[in-house]
């Protein structure tokens, strides 16, 4: 096994070559903030929020940086600090987040995230824009006005599920999560209705139909839980 | 509501103090120095009925609730039974008896503010005493039981609603179907310790109101607001009292919308919140955001109709509880039996409150309030749904349409305080011919004026809804002052 050493926030450690500075951080006692990872999915350093300093570079997305021999990386300084709560405000002020009326309101990653970087108000203005919902899902819904592109859904749906429901359509600031090529979700065949992407959603982007303030079903723990399940099955007798 | 000429000294009272919500008040005086008008501007505006389009009927009862910090529960309960029709459901029979009981709960705490809080400093210190303590404080200081008592009721509601709720204030409790969670044992017994308290505090209150009435505010029940208009409120199947409306429309529920004239009789009885539009009409003025509900068949005038405690009281035959029915009986002795002087919302108020504690003990004694069977579960079934309940103030009606998805096409609510509007225009104007007519202007006259709106605790901040539909009149005038040409949009 090819090893490499590296001192995380000067605690100094051991790791398998391509373990990602997020998990080598977590190995070590340190967890640092994202949204858009989840254990099981491939990371895509949408977020940003896991930004570490590395001495041979500039800040890194903790996730999608892999460990080096003699890396030096420092995870909570002024400047990330500064980082994340911009990040977490730029968040707010892109989308249309009112957690007072939301129904993911207690139990939004979102929401926890802002308490943890200290953003006790948004130093920027909203941008409030018009955004839709989309009820045509027996099922399910999707707000697109609480979705921060995070793309948990589109990876668990095409990497876990294997029915590829979603993908990112569209740029800049008319970037959204799309349906079957940009179609009312309920019209997408090829969903299998398993609810994994409403599972995994950090914010209450997507939910339950028919669930009101306080009723959010998000669980993004028990992805873990059954892919642990998966590898059981299809190892050794 | 017609335009009188120019006025040539116009009053202003801004701001409106002791209200809930932001308004002034403008009296003008005519070359003589009699009252031409006074009007009630509400100033500030708030457009649920616009930003709701495009959201689930689902979220509606957590949206509406913010509507307002004071009765987040009638907003909540209301939209939540629009949500029912929307379902097409009958909910479970313990999720209404819980929404009753919350309903109950906020009625209690918010004519509790209104009579403790708001109007007793008025009314126990004097309408001309020293305007620096003529407030919360001033009460504390000079009657300390009477402050603590309508603290101890607001408590009590409160406590009441956190405990079905959650929280006091926005419980995102109700939804549509029923309720998200049931009333445990604990809880039960915790309410029913505090309610003897509650019946004393209530009952101090009505001892020293109508001790005021006999002693020294008699000549306020003839003119603060003493007028004859119809009156609107829900009643039960048999007549009675009844402030939750859920159920109307569903079959063998019964009674419903009833609107009696001032001499008693019945222009129109159970009636189910569809009849809204048919029944009811709104008129706008380009001076305030508050629109005027009036009875479509009367017309704006004739049609303007007084809501709220004092029109419950009038439209039921009874009110089904004995120790209220006792005062109900001494309300009809003082003021006949269909009560006209809006002075009288006051002790309106208070039997309410003797009625939501009488009610409150009813429900909590019957067996179904811990039941679990909460919420009844549906698509959309219905593209439009339409619920009506009796909020502090009065009528509360939510009116909804969806798309097949249940997505929000259009939201209508009608909020009491509007309904009242054209009513506390005329007490103002009421208030301040009787008084101005008299000579010098005071301070002590002033407050009068103001204490005129207080009878009727309005709620600015949940009664000015509509957008696009802001009232406008631009007018063209010659040099000379003539009118040339008028556009109105209403």
């Amino acid at each position: 096994m090819n090893v490499c050493s590296l001192r995380i926030d000067d605690r100094a450690l051991t790791v398998a070559a391509g373990t990602s500075l997020l998990l080598a951080a977590r190995r070590a006692g340190i967890v640092i903030p994202s949204l858009c990872h989840l254990d099981g999915l491939t990371p895509v350093g949408a977020c940003r929020l896991c930004l570490v300093e590395v001495d041979t570079a500039g800040p890194l997305a903790a996730c999608v940086t892999a460990a080096a021999e003699g890396m030096r990386v420092r995870t909570d300084t002024p400047l990330l600090r500064d980082i994340r709560r911009s990040l977490v405000e730029m968040l707010f002020s892109e989308g249309n987040h009112t957690c007072a009326v939301c129904i993911a309101d207690g139990d939004c990653e979102l929401q926890t995230m802002a308490l943890r970087v200290g953003m006790d108000h948004n130093r920027l203005p909203g941008r409030f824009p018009s955004r839709t919902v989309d009820l045509s899902h027996p099922l399910f819904g999707l707000d697109h006005n609480r979705c921060i592109l995070c793309t948990r859904c589109v990876r668990v749906c095409d990497e876990v599920e294997g029915a590829h429901v979603w993908d990112v359509g569209w740029r800049g600031e008319r970037c959204r999560i799309i349906a079957g090529l940009d179609q009312p979700w309920g019209a997408v065949d090829s969903c299998s209705h398993c609810g994994k992407c409403v599972e995994v959603c950090p914010t209450g982007a997507l939910f339950h139909k028919g669930s009101c303030g306080g009723d959010h079903p998000s669980h993004p723990e028990r992805l873990a839980a059954l892919l642990r399940g998966r590898r059981r099955q299809e190892g050794p007798p | 509501m017609t335009d009188s000429p120019a006025p040539q000294r116009r009053i202003t009272i801004d701001p409106l103090t002791r209200i809930e919500g932001h308004a002034r008040i403008t009296i003008d005086l005519d070359a003589r120095g009699s009252v031409q008008r006074a009007r009630l501007h509400v100033s500030e505006f708030r457009g649920f009925e616009a930003f709701c389009v495009g959201r689930p009927f689902t979220e509606m009862a957590a949206i509406t609730a913010r509507i307002c910090g004071i009765c987040p529960v009638s907003h909540l309960l209301t939209a939540a039974a629009t949500g029912d029709r929307i379902l097409a459901v009958t909910i479970p029979p313990a999720a209404e008896r819980l929404r009753r009981l919350m309903n109950l709960a906020q009625i209690l705490q918010s004519h509790a503010l209104s009579f403790f809080h708001l109007s007793s400093p008025d009314l126990l210190l004097g309408w001309d005493s020293d305007p620096e303590r003529r407030n919360l404080f001033g009460l504390i200081a000079a009657d300390p039981e009477l402050a603590r008592a309508g603290i101890g009721l607001r408590q009590f509601g409160q406590e009441l609603i956190a405990a079905l709720g959650g929280r006091r204030i926005h419980p995102a409790w109700a939804v549509p179907g029923g309720v998200r969670s049931a009333l445990n044992g604990e809880q039960r017994q915790g309410i029913r310790a505090g309610l003897p308290q509650a019946f004393a505090s209530v009952e101090l209150g009505l001892a020293l109101f109508k001790r005021l009435l006999d002693e020294r505010l008699r000549e306020e029940l003839a003119v603060f607001g003493d007028f004859a208009s119809p009156f609107l409120a829900l009643v039960d199947a048999t007549g009675q009292w009844e402030h939750y409306g859920g159920s109307l429309g569903v079959a063998g529920c019964g009674g419903g919308i009833r609107v009696m004239a001032s001499d008693g009789s019945l222009l129109a009885d159970g009636l189910d919140g569809t009849a809204m539009e048919t029944l009811l009409a709104e008129a706008v003025e380009p001076w305030s955001y508050l629109k005027f509900p009036y009875l479509r068949a009367l017309g704006p005038e004739a049609g303007s109709y007084r809501v709220g405690p004092l029109a419950r009281l009038n439209l039921c035959r009874r009110i089904g509880s004995p120790r209220a029915d006792r005062e109900l009986l001494e309300l009809r002795q003082r003021g006949g039996r269909v009560v006209t002087a809006s002075f009288l919302y006051h002790l309106a108020r208070l039997i309410e409150m003797l009625a939501c504690l009488e009610q409150i003990e009813r429900l909590l004694d019957d067996p179904l309030i811990t039941s679990t069977q909460l919420r009844a579960h549906a698509g959309v079934n219905a593209r439009e749904g339409v619920a009506v309940n009796e909020a502090p103030r009065g009528t509360l009606f939510h009116h909804y349409r969806v798309d097949g998805d249940g997505l929000i096409e259009a939201v209508n609510l009608i909020i009491a305080t509007g309904q009242n509007n054209a009513a506390m225009n005329r007490t103002i104007t009421q208030i301040a011919r009787h008084y101005l007519g008299r000579g010098q202007l005071s301070e002590g006259l002033l407050n009068r004026i103001e204490a005129g709106i207080r009878c009727f605790d309005p709620c600015l901040s949940c009664s000015t809804h509509a957008a696009g539909m802001m009232p406008l009149l631009v007018q063209l005038r010659g040099a000379d002052g003539a009118l040339l040409d008028e556009q109105r949009r209403d």
